[in-house]
């Protein structure tokens, strides 16, 4: 993801939004969210930048905003930390009126509410992703201008360019938990390896009628794709 | 520092470019090279049929990428550079080849923007395929270059191994290209593949419906 603020105009340069010099601290990353029957599963990378400096490492980009419902953060950090905790407390606030638990399409349409309204200011992709008892495991995508649609399997941030040909190919509908959280964490894996601004660990979720299982995998034990 | 408050409509000033996707894979005993076929200025598609897939010599092929321009340009120049060796020598190696484009490709990588893989089959050793990318010459096992290459990166390196059999390349090189073009808004078409082994070179011609399909949301 790139911005174009403090820009210089080079008069070669065709696309001025590309010479940058910027050093606001971005989640540049890869996120992604996959439904499958009786939940969804959800990871991230773990690399928060400022210019070429790694801030945090270890960066946790999955969000809870509700008991069964996350969010995945990609753009701006500080635009997403802080859309996050707006939608977090107005959901909280329409579950304890409603006296049940809020559907994730609600929780999708507070962020996309937010993120539309103040399109020009923010800078913010994110997936959010649950489970309610009406529709089961679901992923909406709301990326940077403030669309919202529901997708079976959503990838978002910088380094989901590099994965759109590997999770069109290896995606199947009906696939397990087990098989999900696989498919999730080889394609975190190969986007890391090709974009500088994703990298760490790997951050995984699913999220079920049971409740969260959250894991983490280290670098040295993600999977190996070697071309040598 | 100046803004430029009213930029000039892109079209006007956008030069011709195969925005594109372009492949090239080793196997046992040859190389599979593919592309796309859309040639784009601007939003406008300007040749949806062109081959990208040029010859450099009989079992030598190069394709294209960038500006479409330049690459069709040092293409026919190391064509020629080739034809001038050939009464000397019966097969020019793969790797002289790669060096004539890298040599052009360098001296003049301010004014050039081409990409282009080079890549064929030599008695010496055997398939191969060279990348050269803005001067620098590499050889790889496989290659990708072009806009549409970005969606295809996590792809190509997961599901690549080592001594498939020429069917697989190929199989491997039109799922690459698809995919691509399915994401990728500058390249689409037909994909054109071109498969060269010690009896020579082969063309084919994907048409779009004979296109693998993929789980589409």
């Amino acid at each position: 993801m790139f911005i174009s603020q403090n820009f210089e105009m080079d008069s070669f340069s065709q696309n001025p939004e590309f010479t940058i010099h910027s050093f606001f601290t971005f989640l540049d990353t890869t996120i992604m969210a996959v439904e499958f029957e009786g939940g969804v599963v959800i990871g991230a990378d773990s690399r928060t930048t400022t210019g070429a400096y790694i801030a945090n490492r270890v960066t946790d980009k999955l969000t809870p905003i509700h008991e069964r419902i996350f969010c995945c953060r990609s753009g701006s950090a500080a635009d997403t930390q802080a859309i996050a905790d707006a939608v977090t407390y107005q959901l909280g606030f329409h579950s304890i009126e409603l006296d049940e638990a809020p559907l994730v399409q609600t929780a999708a349409s507070l962020f996309r509410e937010m993120c539309y309204r103040y399109r020009e200011e923010l800078m913010a992709g994110i997936i959010v992703a649950g489970w309610d008892p009406r529709r089961g495991g679901q992923v909406y995508t709301v990326p940077v201008g403030g669309m919202m649609t529901r997708q079976p399997v959503s990838v978002g941030g910088s380094g989901s360019s590099y994965i759109y040909g590997y999770v069109d190919s290896n995606y199947r509908a009906g696939m397990s938990k087990e098989e999900c959280l696989k498919f999730t964490a080889e394609a975190l894996t190969l986007a890391m390896e090709r974009d500088g601004s994703s990298g760490g660990v790997v951050r995984l979720a699913v999220i079920s009628e049971q409740g969260v299982e959250r894991q983490v995998i280290l670098g040295n034990q993600l999977p190996k794709f070697s071309t040598v | 520092m100046s803004e430029e408050l009213f930029p000039e409509p892109e079209w006007l000033s956008e030069e011709v470019k195969t925005g594109t996707t372009i492949i090239a894979v080793t196997f046992d005993g040859g190389v599979v090279l593919g592309s796309d076929s859309r040639v784009s200025a601007g939003e406008s598609v300007v040749n949806r049929v062109m081959n990208k897939l040029s010859p450099l010599h009989d079992k030598i092929y190069c394709a294209l990428s960038g500006s479409a321009a330049d690459a069709q340009t040092i293409a026919e120049i190391v064509n020629y550079q080739l034809d001038c060796i050939k009464h000397e020598e019966d097969d020019p190696l793969v790797c002289s080849a790669a060096t004539l484009v890298k040599n052009i490709s360098y001296k003049y990588k301010e004014e050039l923007s081409a990409h282009l893989i080079v890549a064929g089959w030599d008695r010496k050793k055997g398939g191969q395929v060279y990348a050269t990318l803005n001067g620098l010459l590499s050889r790889q096992p496989f290659a990708i270059g072009g806009s549409g290459s970005f969606y295809i990166n996590g792809f190509v390196d997961a599901e690549y191994r080592k001594n498939m059999t020429k069917r697989e390349s190929q199989e491997f090189v039109v799922n690459a290209l698809t995919l691509a073009m399915g994401r990728d808004g500058s390249s689409g078409g037909v994909a054109y593949v071109v498969t060269i082994d010690k009896d020579g070179a082969e063309e084919k011609c994907v048409l779009g419906n004979e296109l693998p399909k993929f789980f589409d949301e």
